[in-house]
């Protein structure tokens, strides 16, 4: 574990001096970057140590990102809004995770993902609080100009990135990661060994949900303007998985390398093909489903020097 | 301690309307090795369910060293120190042999995490005889070995009572007598043993005593010996022509 | 009257959603995957039915029976070339790989058709009819009659032919049924044909009534979620209870609760069957 730590640490360190170009274009794209390593790093949890599929991310995103933005409304502070999303989203995960995780495979899966829809009509619906469809406006944070503002985001998403990424690699190499290793080879075998599955589920719910939360509040406050098609969009929930996918589904590192390898791939795509994003998007997932289902670090496994990569 | 390890009061197992499991009332010492029998679809995996916790009996009670686990959910039968093996091998497949058995050690076991279940369980492999595959992938291992493994990992849990569902199926006879040793072994540490058996022979050499289920009822039990004459038992397996041809024989 | 009137269009309604979900509960229930397309087919039946209806005149009724074999084909090879490669993945590869599908056609449609909304209009018109206190639109009503008896269809091609009874067989058990000589891998692709089929043939039945346009796509996927659920997996009844519940809970609750929460209703109760019954109300037999 410490190797892996000490890995981690340099990238960050690195990453972490992206603001020195000083070019606005790459802070946007570092913190976007960082954003979807939440986001994938968050869905790990349950999808890949677990094994549910959840389609849940776009549910907490969008949680996140209007009990942040409404609190900032009502005149809290930002950054103490941020942790109210982040309470908010564990508390939805544990209720959620309760209700939903008896169910297996599709019927969880589909669950999962109708609750978004769910939510999102209902933050349409309570028009007073939210401004419904119309979207709602954030304050604007103290600093007022444009370069320092973005600096200032770059360095909160690589501080909730490093802040899921310690927590996944202390649930990895954790008896709660060993048992949802259980859980996720053979669940009912867990059970006759010993293993409060619920309990596990659970917490690997509200893991998978409460950085995506902060994550939404965060992105909130970023862009100023939000509203409900924006936040609660389900393809939040399935890039996560893909990006998981295209890295390596369950391990410590495979869903950064997916998330930094996607939006590699996205912004390329972006430049390229404007009108059919979302069809290449669709190609890639064809793709990578159908030839690389174990993701990027299961070829890497190939090579000596990364053999032992978790 | 004073009383019977296992308790089973006029437990009874429904599914819709067909009662799988019906009003069995067993009582099992400390330290005796119970054999169940019973033609197929008899019921006594249903029992074995209803006793670990996968299946909540309709009706009666269970008790297990006095204590009330009629309702208890499986991870906690688990932890009371009740393992049992499954007819059907459910490892851990993509796991090491090491890491299946840690994960019983870990969980059911002495609880401890890392390296202290890790020594636990190859002692446990050392034990059935695959200490020198710990580190190959559960689900490369032959059905025998598979046999072992579940076994590894019910001692693992260092149960009081062991449950041993059909550990005999699909082996071939000098793996059976390798499996047999390993149970007599366990015995002898003084685990209380309950085995669901079809071959006769491993029911007569192992068990104390034998108890006998058709259709969910307990049609008999007592000494080995008496029960494979009973013609009670006989009829069930065979039908009636035997079981008069049996009577006659020592009536 | 007025719960008269809300009955009879939930019954409409009802009959029209079984058809949608008759497919997709077959592909579910039969090949345990769950066809994200189902949603992007139907809405491309519908629009297949609308461009003919403006440029040929064609009614859309006949479009029906131009749509059922072309779909078909397009679900056949689909399966055969992508789909059965992974037919034993876990569930999550199966279902972002037609997640995958379904974001290359919808935005194909996108570039297409655009995301204008196009009614398909009948001229002449069909009017209304009166049934007694129940006031019904024709076209709805025809829709409705069209969408029974093509889940008919599908029903005795189930129960009477040859193929069906081994798509029957292959549901139940799929091992089985290999044991006894049915072609497993022909059936799942027959199968999904069949489903493709009734999306793309319901899709010209829905034009006729309802707006199109492929943001739709998901509305009616999700109605097929919720209709599984009710109903069960794999069996053409289950289809129509699922259907016709959905249709009168969507009808009362478009009363109490206003049309534009029809949707979130139907999730709704799609979560709450889900949390008292883990197995949908009519449960299913076979996979989980």
């Amino acid at each position: 574990m410490k190797r892996d730590a000490l890995i981690a640490v340099a990238v960050f360190a690195l990453v972490a001096l992206a603001p020195l170009t000083g070019e606005s274009y790459w802070l946007r794209l570092g913190t976007t970057m960082l954003m979807y390593g939440v986001l994938a790093m968050s869905w790990n949890f349950i999808g890949g140590m677990a094994g549910y599929p959840s389609f849940a991310v776009a549910a907490f995103f969008g949680l996140g990102a209007y009990t942040g933005a409404v609190a900032q409304k009502l005149g809290v502070a930002m950054g103490s809004a941020w942790s109210l999303s982040g309470l908010a989203a564990l508390a939805f995960a544990a209720l959620l995770g309760v209700a939903l995780l008896r169910l297996r495979g599709h019927y969880f899966a589909i669950a999962s993902l109708v609750v978004a829809e769910v939510l999102r009509e209902t933050v349409n619906s309570a028009t007073d609080l939210t401004g419904g469809g119309m979207g709602l406006n954030l304050p604007i944070p103290a600093m007022r100009s444009v370069e320092a503002q973005a600096v200032f985001f770059f360095y909160a998403m690589l501080g909730l990135a490093a802040l899921t990424f310690a927590a996944s690699l202390l649930t990895r190499y954790s008896k709660l990661g060993f048992g949802l290793r259980c859980i996720q080879q053979n669940e009912s075998a867990a059970d006759m060994l010993g293993v409060n599955t619920t309990l596990y589920k659970v917490a690997a719910f509200m893991l998978s949900g409460v950085f995506v939360g902060i994550a939404g509040a965060v992105y909130a406050s970023w862009v100023h303007y939000i509203e409900p098609p924006d936040v609660f969009d389900v393809l939040y929930s399935v890039k996560a998985i893909v990006m998981a996918l295209l890295g390596g589904v369950g391990s410590v590192f495979g869903p950064l390398l997916g998330a930094v390898v996607f939006l590699g791939l996205e912004e390329l795509v972006w430049r390229k093909f404007l009108e059919v994003h979302t069809g290449v998007l669709g190609l890639l997932i064809v793709l990578l489903v159908m030839f690389l289902p174990k993701g990027l670090l299961s070829l890497s496994r190939r090579l000596p020097w990364a053999r032992r990569l978790p | 301690m004073s009383g019977p390890l296992l308790e089973l009061a006029g437990v009874t197992r429904r599914f819709g309307g067909l009662r799988a499991v019906a009003d069995v009332t067993l009582s099992v010492p400390e330290g005796e090795v119970i054999g169940l029998i019973g033609p197929n679809g008899a019921g006594k995996t249903t029992l074995v369910n209803a006793i670990a916790g996968v299946h909540t009996a309709t009706s009666g009670t269970v008790r297990f060293a006095g204590e009330d686990i009629t309702r208890l959910a499986p991870w906690k039968v688990a932890r009371r120190g009740i393992a049992r093996t499954f007819q059907i091998v459910q490892p851990f497949p993509e796991m090491t042999v090491l890491e299946n058995v840690a994960a019983a050690a870990m969980f059911a076991g002495a609880r401890a995490y890392g390296r202290e279940a890790k020594t636990e369980a190859r002692e446990h492999l050392r034990f059935v005889g695959l200490a020198d595959i710990a580190d190959r992938p559960a689900a490369s291992l032959t059905l025998a070995m598979r046999k072992r493994l579940e076994l590894a990992k019910a001692l693992a849990m260092r149960p009081r009572l062991l449950l041993l569902d059909e550990v005999n199926a699909g082996l071939n006879a000098s793996e059976v007598d390798a499996a047999l040793a390993l149970i007599r072994g366990i015995a002898a540490r003084g685990v209380t043993v309950l085995i669901i058996e079809h071959l006769m022979k491993v029911v007569l050499s192992l068990c104390s005593r034998i108890v006998v289920l058709h259709h969910g009822v307990l049609i008999a039990q007592g000494d080995p010996q008496a029960i494979i004459r009973d013609s009670r038992v006989v009829q069930a397996y065979l039908g009636r022509r035997y079981a008069a041809g049996a009577e006659g024989e020592h009536g | 009257m007025l719960w008269l009137q809300i009955l009879a269009n939930g019954l409409v309604l009802g009959g029209l959603y079984a058809c949608i979900a008759a497919g997709f509960s077959l592909v579910w229930g039969v090949l345990n995957v769950i066809n994200i397309l189902h949603g992007s087919f139907i809405v491309l039946g519908g629009y297949l039915a609308f461009y003919l209806h403006m440029h040929f005149g064609v009614h859309p009724f006949v479009s029906i029976l131009l749509a059922a074999p072309l779909f078909f084909a397009l679900g056949y090879a689909l399966q055969r070339s992508m789909i059965n490669r992974m037919i034993a993945a876990p569930v999550l590869l199966t279902l972002t790989l037609t997640f995958g599908l379904d974001l290359m056609l919808s935005n194909a449609m996108l570039t297409a058709f655009t995301a204008d909304f196009r009614k398909l209009i009948l001229d002449p018109p069909l009017g209304i009819v009166s049934l007694g206190p129940v006031v019904l639109p024709v076209d709805r009503l025809l829709a409705m009659v069209l969408a029974l008896a093509l889940t008919g269809l599908l029903y005795l091609l189930l129960s009477r032919s040859r193929i069906g009874r081994a798509i029957v067989a292959v549901r139940m058990d799929r091992e089985a049924a290999s044991l006894m000589g049915v072609d497993v891998k022909g059936v799942y692709a027959i199968t999904f044909g069949l489903g493709a089929l009734m999306a793309g043939a319901s899709g010209p039945l829905l034009a006729m009534i309802f707006p199109i346009s492929p943001l739709t796509g998901p509305v009616y996927l999700g109605k097929a979620f919720v209709i599984c659920v009710l109903g069960g997996l794999g069996s053409v009844p289950g289809a129509m209870i699922g259907g016709l519940a959905l249709g009168l809970v969507e009808s009362f609750g478009a009363l109490w609760f206003g049309s534009e929460h029809a949707t979130t209703l139907s999730f709704v109760l799609l979560i709450v069957v889900l949390l008292v019954r883990p197995e949908g109300l009519l449960g299913r037999k076979g996979y989980a």
